[in-house]
């Protein structure tokens, strides 16, 4: 065999570089949006080495639902300080305060939803014309029809069904005043490939995603964190138990699953075993079949 | 971890119930890459839509769209691995109303699976997929004869489909085709080596993926960088410098190589390659890397690197086989944006040559109108030159897409002849 070909790793690693850089010479002021999981922290690490040795040149954009894990806060503060980066935050606090949205009722409430406007309006307010995310086309079936280059109309609107065509490594982000874009350079990497490379470049993650004791509550097949947000069921009872979370978003949806995996060699073998999609302990996917179609449609992550 | 870990990009073709979605599903569920809470959701519905047993071909319905109507309206992106490979499936549909949604999947495909149903044989939809893999320089080509299980698992009715391919084909410039009989249904031959076609001496359709030959499917001969932006960090100890960021299109660059720079024709040597790991000895398609030079030269992005004794052509005339994707049929003489590497100008399609039938693939000299999914030879013309290859030489440096600046929407994409 020829030694002139790259490994999977490296022809993806490969692929998201260019992304980036196209990203950079297409738009104006585009920002990495950073939610402290871990795909938006290997798309900082990739926007990291693609402009080596000059700085990252995006601010990172995070929309804080105000339920953080208190772990993810401080890892995206002392990231932001290392890389020398801007942080942009899009509070949706502020956005309830202000009367832009109203907070969900009843027991399965969450903040998930809210985040829409919260972004688009943190989109619209810091001039962003294309915002980078970790988004990956085999975490969920509408994100499968995702292009690299994704068009979101004045409203922050994704039109699934006529989507501009996107043909060899071409990208086409030129927009009219108002539209803008999301970018999603890992678009073809896979979880157990997110896993690998943290691993080989070994990057630093949240201990979240590490096996730790944890106070929880069992709620609809995962174990949900107990904190302040966290409103106990009358038949729901908090233990104590060692999880580890494999997707992180707002802390009052996010399920962990039990593990004993502290490192990172047994967090990949853990994933290379897993028989559940790394989205199933998410409670905001699973309202109805096409719940991530439609937030994205309305312009979500 | 996967011992040949090379990444294998492949596009699936077939007409509507060919058995696509039941083929992409029996793949993903017999190497078992399927999860369970995917699964789950497959049975329910299954069960929901009165289906007998587990429908493997839901597993591929994306939108809502697609679900309601059960066809596949845009690509779909599908990922799997095997202990051999890592796969990445572009899953396009087959009605000609979406020739453009093939040409997408197949642009960046190394292999293209194409469906024939074993009762009806080639048809004109196996016809046009075959030429557009072919139009696309796919390299490899799997005809995989479906729905074996109906014509009694027959030798003949195999032989049959391959000899009206190869009938066909023989105008058609593919590199390497390969015929497997399986049944997608009951999963002959795609992972799993059929019981019931003793005759067949071939591989099953999983191992052919998993060991067909891609390394060569890249140019290596001719290097070429177009550069997409350039790095001058504004930090101590980087003052001067000033790196060329981009990704190898094809061939092989070393430090020391003597470079020309195109369209300018200045040229220079590579001083250095610089990556965030360190310096590099050579880079090779598709690394990306960031060139230096020994000369300061003003280059930006758009330009593009070549090796001195093997250069691109320089052109404001090209003419390509160009694919309408786009509802608004091409206006007459109107300029677009034509984006080729990192290079943006205005172009003006100066003439239609002919236009492709693509079920005969008769040359049509008199209907000239470029629409939704027709597939023309033209004439462009553009405002500056472009450092361009064939298409058949070369992928990246042969390929670009037009613009339409009322709508910002890419219209068209072409392969220069």
């Amino acid at each position: 065999m020829s030694k002139y070909y790259l490994n999977y790793l490296d022809e993806l690693e490969s692929e998201a570089i260019y992304v980036l850089r196209e990203v950079w010479a297409q738009f104006q002021n585009p920002v990495i949006l950073f939610s402290g999981g871990k795909d938006s922290i290997v798309v900082t690490h990739l926007a990291r080495k693609a402009f080596y040795p000059s700085k990252i040149p995006f601010s990172l954009m995070h929309v804080d639902t105000g339920h953080n894990f208190p772990e993810t806060i401080k890892f995206r503060d002392d990231l932001v300080k290392e890389l020398g980066a801007n942080l942009l935050v899009g509070s949706v606090q502020e956005s309830i305060d202000q009367g832009r949205v109203a907070e969900e009722k009843g027991k399965n409430a969450t903040r998930n939803a809210l985040q829409i406007t919260t972004l688009l309006d943190a989109i619209e307010s810091h001039k962003v014309d294309c915002a980078i995310g970790g988004g990956r086309r085999d975490e969920e079936k509408a994100r499968a029809k995702e292009r690299f280059f994704s068009h979101r109309d004045e409203f922050g609107q994704w039109d699934p069904k006529n989507q501009r065509p996107e043909l060899w490594n071409i990208f086409n982000g030129k927009y009219f005043q108002g539209e803008h874009f999301r970018a999603f350079p890992i678009s073809n990497w896979t979880e157990m490939d997110v896993w690998n490379y943290i691993r080989r470049e070994n990057i630093a993650i949240p201990s979240l995603y590490v096996a730790h004791e944890r106070e929880v509550v069992w709620r609809s097949g995962a174990w949900i964190p107990n904190s302040e947000f966290l409103v106990l069921e009358p038949h729901e009872e908090v233990v104590t138990k060692k999880i580890r979370f494999r997707t992180l978003g707002d802390i009052t949806i996010t399920g962990g699953i039990e593990s004993d995996a502290d490192t990172l060699d047994k967090i990949v073998d853990e994933v290379s075993t897993m028989r559940q999609t790394e989205r199933g302990n998410r409670s905001d996917d699973k309202r109805s079949e096409s719940a991530m179609e439609d937030r994205k449609r309305q312009g979500y992550f | 971890m996967i011992d040949n870990n090379q990444l294998l990009r492949f596009t699936t073709a077939g007409s509507v119930d060919d058995g696509k979605s039941t083929l992409i599903g029996r793949l993903l569920y017999d190497s078992k890459s399927i999860f369970e809470d995917q699964l789950e959701s497959i049975e329910n519905t299954s069960k929901q839509k009165g289906h007998e047993g587990v429908d493997l071909a839901l597993f591929t319905d994306g939108l809502r769209d697609e679900r309601e109507q059960g066809i596949t309206i845009d690509v779909a992106y599908r990922y799997f691995t095997t202990p051999k490979r890592k796969f990445i499936i572009a899953d396009t549909p087959g009605h000609i109303q979406y020739t453009r949604n093939m040409v997408t999947g197949a642009s960046t495909a190394n292999a293209a699976i194409i469906l024939v149903d074993a009762r009806h044989g080639v048809i004109e939809q196996t016809r046009r997929h075959a030429f557009i893999a072919s139009l696309l320089q796919i390299p490899h080509i799997i005809v995989c004869i479906n729905k074996m299980d109906l014509v009694d698992f027959s030798e003949e009715a195999y032989q049959n489909v391959i000899s009206q391919f190869e009938d066909f084909s023989a105008k058609l410039l593919v590199k390497d085709v390969r015929f497997i009989p399986i049944s997608a249904l009951l999963g002959d031959n795609v992972v799993n080596r059929s019981e019931n076609m003793a005759w067949y001496q071939g591989a099953p359709l999983l191992h052919t993926l998993e060991t067909m030959h891609i390394s060569s499917d890249l140019n290596k001969v001719d290097a070429r960088f177009p550069v997409q932006t350039v790095l001058r960090p504004q930090r101590e100890g980087y003052i001067d410098y000033r790196g060329y960021a981009g990704r190898v299109a094809s061939g092989v660059f070393r430090a020391g190589d003597e470079i020309t720079v195109l369209p300018s024709g200045f040229t220079s040597k590579i001083a250095f390659i610089d990556t965030y790991g360190g310096k590099v000895e050579e880079a090779f398609a598709p690394m990306s890397v960031s060139i230096t030079l020994e000369d300061d030269i003003d280059i930006s992005r758009g330009d593009m690197l070549v090796r001195s004794n093997n250069k691109t052509e320089v052109s404001q005339d090209v003419e390509v086989m160009l694919c309408w994707l786009n509802n608004q049929p091409a206006k007459d003489r109107a300029k677009y944006t034509i984006r080729h590497t990192s290079n943006d100008q205005k172009a003006m399609i100066k003439e239609v040559i002919y236009k492709i039938d693509i079920n005969t693939l008769e040359r049509n000299k008199d209907d000239k109108q470029l629409a939704m999914n027709d597939i023309c030879k033209v004439k462009l013309r553009t405002t500056k030159p472009l450092c361009v290859d064939s298409y058949r030489d070369n992928r990246v440096t042969g390929s670009l897409i037009l613009v339409d600046d009322a709508t910002n929407e890419t219209v068209a994409a072409g392969m220069i002849v």
